[in-house]
């Protein structure tokens, strides 16, 4: 064990014997989890699950979920599939702070939330999910996203975005804008692309997608490549990178997007823009300079502030990508290593599994799927695994996984809130 | 759950843990009556030769031939009898 290694430990034991009763005392350590959305909840279950004490901190009592809210833009279901409450969370007994966390002290291990409440914490878990840059594009500031919505978080803006597409007149031209890596969900722009075309083509035939991409490559390229070929070939075009993609700033006055190459007037435009984990990953002080958060590969725990564990969005997860499967997956994997640490136990090395459906219409899905280990201090492709559905799979079996994307997310939402 | 409860307890740490990978495949396989099939009730013997053939190939698979090369046969045995004993439930 390393120097601080043991202070560390002889501080825990010093801690846990003065520091005041916290909201849920496990028998074997207090852990406090900074998240309720898929890897947060599913963390602070699992650790319930194990006996172990544990405060949710959750401001909302309502989460709204992304996964399928693409579907909610293009008019396919409503948002209301996307809200799951936090009743079941509380009746298998896990504690729920409902308010924000606004600061951690990492040497005192303690998190003081915005109601004033001090919890103190033998392990911190946070799954914060993201913040969307306003700094980053010029012209796009919380206020331009109230005429050109990111709707990169389920909610008012999936919403806004919906009113839009189905108030833009007739022969419309609608513009999106992709950001560079990486970013939450890195199918979820192509997938939005897809549905909004099916949306155009079935109620505005002559309107247009415009996709701007600041990337020549993307997840499930080729598959949607050739969908959007055989279904929306006079609706989307996509702007790659290389023929001048990238959008260098939005002016929402006269709804313009501008490129080096050209200007974009749009009727809609939705601008997703650069990302970064949300802000108390940085308060906490468990964001390097990408502002993400690099962890170990085993346990989760960051590489910058002992005993803070960090999933999700908010991590550097090396080769898994920002998915909802993929912070339920390290969520659980997270929650064992947690366990044994507090436990004095060795944590093994996990595998974990990503997959992410995409619909490219109703009834045509397609896949990716990667399975991942700890290689060289990094989450790593296990060779030979994964990959995405084949090219030139029959119809039948893209209606079947756009069955079994349905189904992913019924199940992950039982099991993560149900 | 209750009986998982008490194994926790008494089960020395290296056998109540779950084998590497094996809380993964609860994000699709779920309670039984959905399209995903569940793998509740599914012998150690079963979960494992499917496995094993979706691996080679010799079941057709969407998703579970890509999932299953992630695994040797020593690692998929681990997980088939985890699952089998009602982990992760
Ligand atoms: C359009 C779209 C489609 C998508 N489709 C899919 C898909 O098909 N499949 C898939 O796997 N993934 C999909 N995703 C990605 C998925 O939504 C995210 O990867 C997932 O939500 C990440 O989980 P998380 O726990 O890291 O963060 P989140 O789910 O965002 O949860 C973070 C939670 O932390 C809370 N929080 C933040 N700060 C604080 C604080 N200071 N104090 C207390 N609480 C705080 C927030 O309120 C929030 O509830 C999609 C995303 C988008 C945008
Ligand atoms: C992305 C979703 C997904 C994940 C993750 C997943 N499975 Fe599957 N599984 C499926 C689907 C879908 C099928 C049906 C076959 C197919 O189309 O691939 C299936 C079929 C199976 C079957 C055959 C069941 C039967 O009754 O026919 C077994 C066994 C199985 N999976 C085991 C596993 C194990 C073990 C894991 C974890 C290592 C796992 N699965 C992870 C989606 C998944």
């Amino acid at each position: 064990m390393t120097g601080i290694g043991r202070r560390a430990v002889l501080a825990g034991l010093a801690a846990t014997s003065f520091a005041r009763p916290s909201l849920a005392q496990g028998a074997r350590g207090r852990v406090v989890v900074i998240g309720g959305g898929f890897g947060g909840t599913t963390a602070a279950r699992a650790l319930q699950r194990a006996g172990i004490g544990v405060t949710l901190v959750e401001p909302a009592e309502t989460y709204l979920a992304c996964p399928f809210s693409n579907e909610v833009i293009a008019g396919m279901r409503p948002l209301s599939a996307q809200a799951f409450g936090y009743d079941g969370v509380r009746a298998s007994g896990v504690t729920i702070a409902r308010t924000r966390a606004e600061a951690v002290d990492g040497a005192a291990r303690q998190v003081r939330l915005a109601d004033g409440q001090v919890l103190d914490y033998d392990r911190l878990i946070l799954s914060p999910g993201i913040a969307l840059r306003f700094d980053a594009l010029p012209g796009y500031d919380a206020a331009a996203a109230q005429a050109m919505p990111h709707a990169w978080k389920a909610g008012a803006q999936t919403e806004l975005l919906a009113r839009q597409l189905a108030a833009m007149p007739e022969g419309g031209t609608v513009v999106m804008s992709v950001p560079g890596n990486p970013y939450r969900c890195p199918p979820g722009p192509y997938e939005r692309a897809s549905l909004i075309a099916w949306f155009l083509k079935t109620r505005k035939p002559r309107a247009k997608l415009i996709v701007l991409d600041a990337k020549d490559t993307f997840s499930k390229q080729r598959l949607f490549e050739s969908a959007w070929r055989a279904l929306y070939p006079d609706i989307l075009e996509y702007v790659p990178l290389a023929a001048g993609g990238q959008v260098t700033s939005v002016d929402p006055g006269q709804m313009s997007v501008a490129t080096d190459f050209s200007t974009y007037k749009a009727d809609v435009a939705c601008i997703i823009p650069p990302q970064r984990a949300a802000p108390i990953a940085t308060a906490a002080g468990v964001t390097d300079r990408s502002g993400w958060c690099p962890i170990d590969p085993v346990t989760f725990e960051s590489r910058l502030v002992p005993r803070i564990h960090v999933i999700g969005d908010a991590a550097i997860a090396g080769a898994m990508p920002k998915s909802a499967f993929a912070a339920n997956a390290q969520a659980k994997v997270c929650a064992d290593a947690v366990a044994d640490l507090l436990a004095g136990r060795t944590p093994v090395a996990p595998k974990l599994v990503n997959t992410c459906y995409s619909l490219v219409a109703p009834g045509y899905g397609i896949s990716v799927a990667g399975v991942y280990h700890p290689d060289k201090g990094v989450l790593a492709d296990v060779e030979g695994a994964g990959g995405t559905s084949p090219l030139d799979a029959p119809d039948d079996v893209r209606k079947q996984e756009a069955v079994y994307a349905e189904d992913w997310y019924r199940t992950i939402t039982a099991a993560v809130f149900g | 759950m209750r009986r998982l409860a008490l194994l926790l307890l008494l089960a020395t740490p290296a056998a109540a843990a779950p084998p590497p990978g094996a809380t993964t495949c609860s994000g699709c396989h779920g309670a039984p009556g959905g399209a995903v099939p569940s793998l509740a009730g599914h012998s150690a013997e079963d979960i494992a030769a499917a496995m094993a053939a979706f691996r080679t190939g010799a079941r057709p698979a969407t998703v579970m031939n890509r999932i299953a090369k992630g695994f040797s046969d020593e690692e998929s045995r681990a997980i088939a009898a985890w699952i089998a004993q009602g982990g992760g439930q």
